[in-house]
């Protein structure tokens, strides 16, 4: 599979999900049955894992919070922070995982219903699992930058309608 | 008063009036129109470079500049010069102006008296005819084709001098055609130049949108250096349009007669805006790079689309314009314009106001977003199948 192509193709639906195969195939000079069997691949390969949107929560009626979670923890024997990572991911409330570089390890978020849920969650579900040393809770406040998004834009049209 | 307009200057009273000016108005009045009218990009300017800008102005950069620009920008325009093997002295070849636009003017008050003549391709940019006849010289259309890609061929050229011919005009990659000129056509207009001892103007603002290729600029062509002047500026590689600095590139006389004209009239580019295009030259390539690459995909999709529609469109290889035939509709450029914005509201640029050899052609700018442009595929594809319906009824 030509992996420039592959690039390009995820690139392009990373950057709008919703584009069809056959637009695809024209901005890139291909035919649509050489998008369609490279979205296949993409997919069947777990390049792309899912479509979804990005969403201003903020504007919708839903008082959930989302917590950015520092963990510490004693890397594992062989397994290193695999292991624990996994135990830390398998429950529902958890968003994402990503090891660090830097003064802590392990940053997790979480998502919950109001601020008593998430705590709970860290004091008895994530603190308590073995090896973690330590954990600091952030609550996000307001998100002003999501995946290259920016939320309350104000960069709209500006141009002239008609011009040489 | 006797009659205030008989007392006008009759260069000014005989201007053309704007072509698009009509279609302008028109657009503006109606709700929800798809623009591919517009003729800048639709990024804004890079944070980076309007960060910079911002900057100058806490350090108090608000004073003017020396006439021909600050001495750094000037550096910095000379080495990225250098990209297309033209190699001017910062210090007495390069010049920056008021957006591309002064720089037309200035060269042509420099080149031309009443008498001469101007040689300039069509369809193409509005503003070179104006300029020509404000400076008193008389115009001369030389024609360029969809058959050849709307290059132009050194036939045509020879054709249209005359021995009052002193300047030629060229604007590639082209606005409205996207028309890009490789080196060897480039050669044959060089070779036609210096056996008639012409100037050339030769506009390059549009050389970063060259899509697969390298653009190649005719003052680099032996014997074309002395006799060219280069014109460019940041407002479409860079997304920079309302900044409105230019530059020009020419060999020292020719440079220091426009720096007169340009001392005397404008004084110097605003200083805020030449401290942003320094910072754009030294640390925008990644940016501007990514910009070209979306108009690229974008021109794909665009081109695509017309052919499909059934408006035969040749591959414009630079630029952000489209330029398909209209023709297979029956209708004129400026009826087809007019009727796409009443009855399907896209906005397009009839061919016409680019020069005689646009009519049949219309201008569609895909600086616009993907679902917009596929929005107004749609309504220009409806729009043709009805025309088209009809005409076989
Ligand atoms: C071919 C060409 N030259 C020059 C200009 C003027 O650009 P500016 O004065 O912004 O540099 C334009 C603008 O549309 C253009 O299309």
């Amino acid at each position: 599979m030509n992996d420039a192509l592959r690039l390009k193709v995820a690139d392009l639906l990373h950057d709008n999900a919703k584009l069809s195969v056959d637009t695809i195939a024209k901005m890139l000079g291909e035919t649509p049955e050489t998008i369609a069997e490279t979205i296949h691949h993409l997919e069947r390969d777990k390049v792309i894992l899912r479509y979804s949107a990005v969403v201003n929560w903020d504007k919708l009626e839903t008082n959930q919070v989302t917590a950015v979670i520092d963990v510490r923890v004693l890397p594992q024997r062989e397994v290193g922070f695999d292991s624990i990572a996994k135990k830390i991911y398998r429950f529902e409330e958890v968003k994402s995982v990503a090891l660090m570089s830097g003064g802590y390890d392990l940053q997790v978020t979480v998502v919950g219903r109001d601020i008593r849920e998430v705590s709970r969650f860290v004091s008895e579900k994530l603190a308590t699992i073995e090896n973690v040393t330590a954990t600091t809770t952030h609550f996000l406040l307001k998100t002003y930058k999501s995946d290259g998004v920016i939320f309350d834009d104000t960069d709209g049209e500006r141009r002239l309608m008609i011009t040489p | 008063m006797s009659n205030l307009y008989d007392r006008l200057s009759p260069i000014v009273i005989n201007l053309p009036p704007s072509g698009i000016r009509r279609f302008f108005d028109l657009a503006n009045q109606m709700q929800g129109v798809i623009s591919l009218g517009v003729g800048e990009p639709d990024f804004v300017t890079p944070w980076h470079i309007r960060e910079a800008c911002m900057y100058s102005l806490e350090q108090g950069y608000t004073t003017y500049t020396s006439n021909r620009g600050l001495p750094e920008l000037c550096i910095e325009i000379a080495k990225y010069l250098t990209k297309y093997d033209l190699a001017y002295d910062p210090s007495h070849e390069i010049m920056v102006t008021v957006g591309g636009s002064e720089a037309i003017d200035l060269a042509m008050r420099t080149l031309v008296c009443p008498g001469d003549e101007v040689l300039i391709p069509a369809p193409t940019y509005v503003s070179y005819r104006p300029c020509a006849m404000l400076a008193g010289a008389s115009v001369i259309d030389v024609p360029t084709y969809a058959e050849d890609g709307f290059r132009l061929t050194a036939q045509a050229l020879e054709r249209a001098i005359t021995t009052r011919s002193k300047v030629l005009v060229l604007c590639f990659p082209n606005n409205p055609t996207g028309a890009v000129m490789t080196r060897e056509d480039l050669a044959q207009i060089a070779e036609v130049a210096i056996r008639h001892d012409l100037f050339v103007i030769s506009d390059e603002i549009y050389a970063e949108l060259t899509y697969d290729g390298h653009h190649t600029s005719i003052a680099a062509l032996p014997g074309m250096r002395e006799r060219t002047i280069v014109i460019s500026g940041m407002s479409k590689a860079y997304a920079m349009t309302g900044w409105r600095i230019g530059y020009i590139a020419a060999p020292e006389p020719l440079l220091a007669a426009m720096l007169k004209i340009h001392q005397y009239t404008i004084m110097c580019a605003p200083h805020m805006a030449q401290r942003a295009a320094l910072e754009a030259l030294r640390n925008g390539d990644d940016e501007r790079d990514k910009m070209i690459e979306s108009y690229d995909r974008r021109r794909k999709l665009i081109v695509a689309s017309l052919n499909e529609i059934g408006l035969p469109c040749h591959e414009p290889r630079g630029a952000f314009y489209a330029f398909p035939d209209i023709r297979p509709t029956g209708l004129s450029s400026e009826e087809f314009a007019e009727r796409l914005l009443l009855e399907q509201g896209v906005a397009v640029v009839p061919g016409n106001v680019f020069g005689e050899t646009g009519e049949g052609f219309v201008r569609c700018s895909y600086a616009t977003s993907v679902e917009l442009i596929e929005d107004a595929m749609r309504r220009i594809g409806a729009f043709v199948s009805k025309l088209v319906s009809q005409a076989v009824k």
